[in-house]
């Protein structure tokens, strides 16, 4: 195999194909317009499906008709069309067939920008429809982990069936890096037990619907969804950790905030701190486990993100004030230096921590003092 | 050349028709529609092919009817989910099932994209002029004047505007082959409304793309009507606003006698 340069965006949009995506629904909106107008040319010459929906409401919507058919089937936009997208994405849910979604995220909240951002982090990882749901959510910080990472999500939708999520930022959509694609995989049709595909003369009528109008039932349905979650809790975790071995100092990021984070901790530790970082590849499931053996270990954790800290919260549920928790983000498409969250780790470093103060309050008030 | 289809009689229960005692109130006409898509399915010989797509309102349970492949849509986008299988699915029969409230109102969207894409599907529309389901509101469809549950004094076309005529709408656009309305207030219409359903079908299995029947039907609950007048109500006063006929029927279509 051989490593090509590849955009972010198109990088995903060729690794679907590759995993037998026999259907992509969407809308353009930047920064992710790129993964719409490459698949526009690629799937019709594959004789695939492609469709540019009326919104993103048409989009979701389409994806869910392909998807209770049993195809392999994708859509992609970025955050406000995200948010369009909320509707559908919770009948998906509630239905239980299996859909991936590619979300680019851009700064907001609104119409916001077309900056990079993380600021969807809760609305991916803890549902964001209504009812009680949660997606799989995948969170590469380069193109080759967008493309891994893409071919993945088609799996984990079709082993659980289940909403599989990418979250990434503007940045690692847009960028062009050097990665190594997977060979072509022909179209196979599961022919799930599940599927509306029409009866074919072969079996009775199958309804796919998110109708439990008994509460009972209902309750039964969340359960399921709930005992599903457990088991993609237990069997699906997957991060990145470096330098932890000796570290005396964690910092946890995810994405592009992660990727910034690793060259900060390589410069600290040219300067003497034995500070290492765990980067969450899923972020739904959250890597629960991997942050509680930090305890004991580490004096102190550093979350960064580009966002007022979302996944702060789920770290300080990990941690249950155990060890002190410090915070560092940007917001609105800014994205962190290296040098700020190196100027961060040696705050941390070299100050008296306490886990009884809260790190989000006394980040703002940093980033206040900034202003 | 003219392609004759003969005229079958049933006098059973369609074989695309579960038993299933029925939900709809006495004198609603969602039964009626419901029977005539199922005889039509049979008559076509693909109920093992078809997939259907229901709305939310009242014909949100539409799925429990019929002996075929069924989905449940979020409220007005059937036609975008029925898109979604159609395009990977192409040689299944897909149409969907929408009341008022959701094709003309919340799914205006939808439906007015997957016409104009020409999308290969069928859509059975049945307006009632007002949401059912919720007990009676106000609708895109509700006519001037008349009395809702969210129009109390009557429909006022000068705060809550005019009523849409969607059979008209849609037949502007290229993407449609046939659009078309009926009624169901009596026997004769019915037979016609069964006719324009099989037409509709008949375009979608020769891949002559979008399809439409709207029918007029009554509401005698939330019209606080007798199943008697309600169908009264139709012919004096839904017919006059929403006329029949064929709004759009393509030169292919018009080749086939039934």
């Amino acid at each position: 195999m051989t490593r090509e340069l590849w955009k972010g965006n198109e990088a995903i949009a060729e690794a679907a194909v590759r995993a037998g995506l026999e259907a992509y629904f969407g809308y353009p909106i930047t920064p992710q317009t790129e993964i719409l107008e490459y698949l526009s040319k690629r799937m019709p010459q594959l004789g695939r499906a492609f469709v540019q929906a009326e919104s993103e409401l048409g989009a979701i919507n389409m994806v869910y008709g392909a998807a209770c058919s049993g195809v392999r089937v994708m859509s992609s936009s970025s955050s406000p069309g995200v948010s369009l997208m909320m509707e559908g994405l919770s009948y998906i849910a509630g239905t239980e067939v299996p859909a991936v979604l590619i979300n680019v995220m851009r700064g907001g909240p609104g119409l916001g920008n077309i900056a990079p951002a993380q600021g969807d982090y809760n609305q991916a990882v803890h549902g964001g429809g209504h009812g009680d749901y949660k997606p799989i959510v995948l969170a590469p910080a380069s193109v080759q982990e967008a493309i891994d990472l893409t071919a993945l999500s088609f799996d984990l939708a079709e082993k659980y069936r289940a909403i599989c999520m990418v979250i990434l930022d503007g940045s690692i959509g847009q960028m062009m890096e050097p990665a190594e694609m997977p060979d072509m995989q022909s179209i196979q049709r599961a022919h799930w037990d599940w599927a509306t595909d029409g009866k074919m003369g072969q079996r009775k009528r199958r309804i796919l619907s998110s109708i439990y109008l008994d509460p009972i039932q209902e309750e039964q349905m969340n359960l399921r969804l709930l005992s599903r979650q457990k088991t993609i809790q237990r069997e699906e975790v997957r991060y990145k950790e470096y330098f932890l071995d000796d570290a005396e100092f964690a910092v946890i990021g995810f994405g592009t905030a992660g990727r910034v984070a690793l060259s900060a901790v390589r410069q600290a530790r040219e300067k003497g701190i034995r500070v290492g970082l765990l980067r969450p590849i899923t972020v739904s499931p959250f890597p629960v486990h991997e942050v509680e053996q930090l305890i004991g270990r580490v004096s102190g954790i550093l979350v960064t993100e580009m966002n007022s800290g979302q996944m702060l919260n789920d770290v300080q549920l990990a941690v249950k004030g155990r060890v002190p928790v410090e915070f560092y983000g940007r917001m609105g498409g800014v994205v962190p230096f290296t040098e700020e969250i190196l100027h961060e780790i040696e705050r941390v470093a070299s100050s008296k921590l306490s886990a009884e103060t809260n790190p989000r309050d006394e980040w703002f008030e940093r980033m206040i003092g900034m202003r | 050349m003219t392609t004759t289809i003969p005229n079958t009689l049933v006098y059973e229960r369609p074989i695309g028709f579960t038993e299933t005692p029925t939900h709809y109130c006495p004198g609603c006409t969602h039964g009626v529609a419901h029977h005539l898509i199922a005889e039509v399915l049979e008559e076509m010989g693909v109920i093992e092919k078809t997939i259907g797509v229901a709305p939310v309102g009242c014909s949100v349970f539409a799925y429990n009817y019929f002996d075929t492949d069924f989905v449940e849509a979020p409220h007005g986008r059937a036609p975008a989910m029925a898109t979604g299988i159609k395009r990977v699915l192409p040689d299944r029969i897909v149409f969907t099932y929408q009341g008022d409230g959701d094709l003309a109102s919340i799914g205006m969207g939808e439906i007015v994209h997957a016409a104009a894409r020409g999308e290969n599907l069928t859509v059975i529309f049945l307006n009632n002029a007002n949401f059912g389901m919720t007990g009676g509101q106000m609708a895109p469809t509700t006519l001037p004047g008349m009395k809702t549950t969210s129009s109390p004094l009557g429909r006022d076309v000068e705060t809550q505007g005019f009523p849409i005529r969607m059979a008209e709408m849609l037949s502007t656009l290229d993407g449609v082959s046939y659009c078309v309305r009926r009624s169901l207030h009596d026997p004769k219409n019915i037979r016609l409304a069964k006719k324009a359903i099989r037409m509709a079908f008949e375009t979608q299995a020769r891949g002559l793309g979008f399809s439409m029947v709207e029918l007029l039907s009554t509401c005698p609950t939330n019209w606080d009507m007798t199943p008697v007048n309600a169908l009264k109500f139709v012919e004096e006063h839904m017919v006059p606003f929403y006329p029949l006929g064929d709004y759009k029927v393509s030169e292919a279509i018009k080749q086939i006698k039934i």
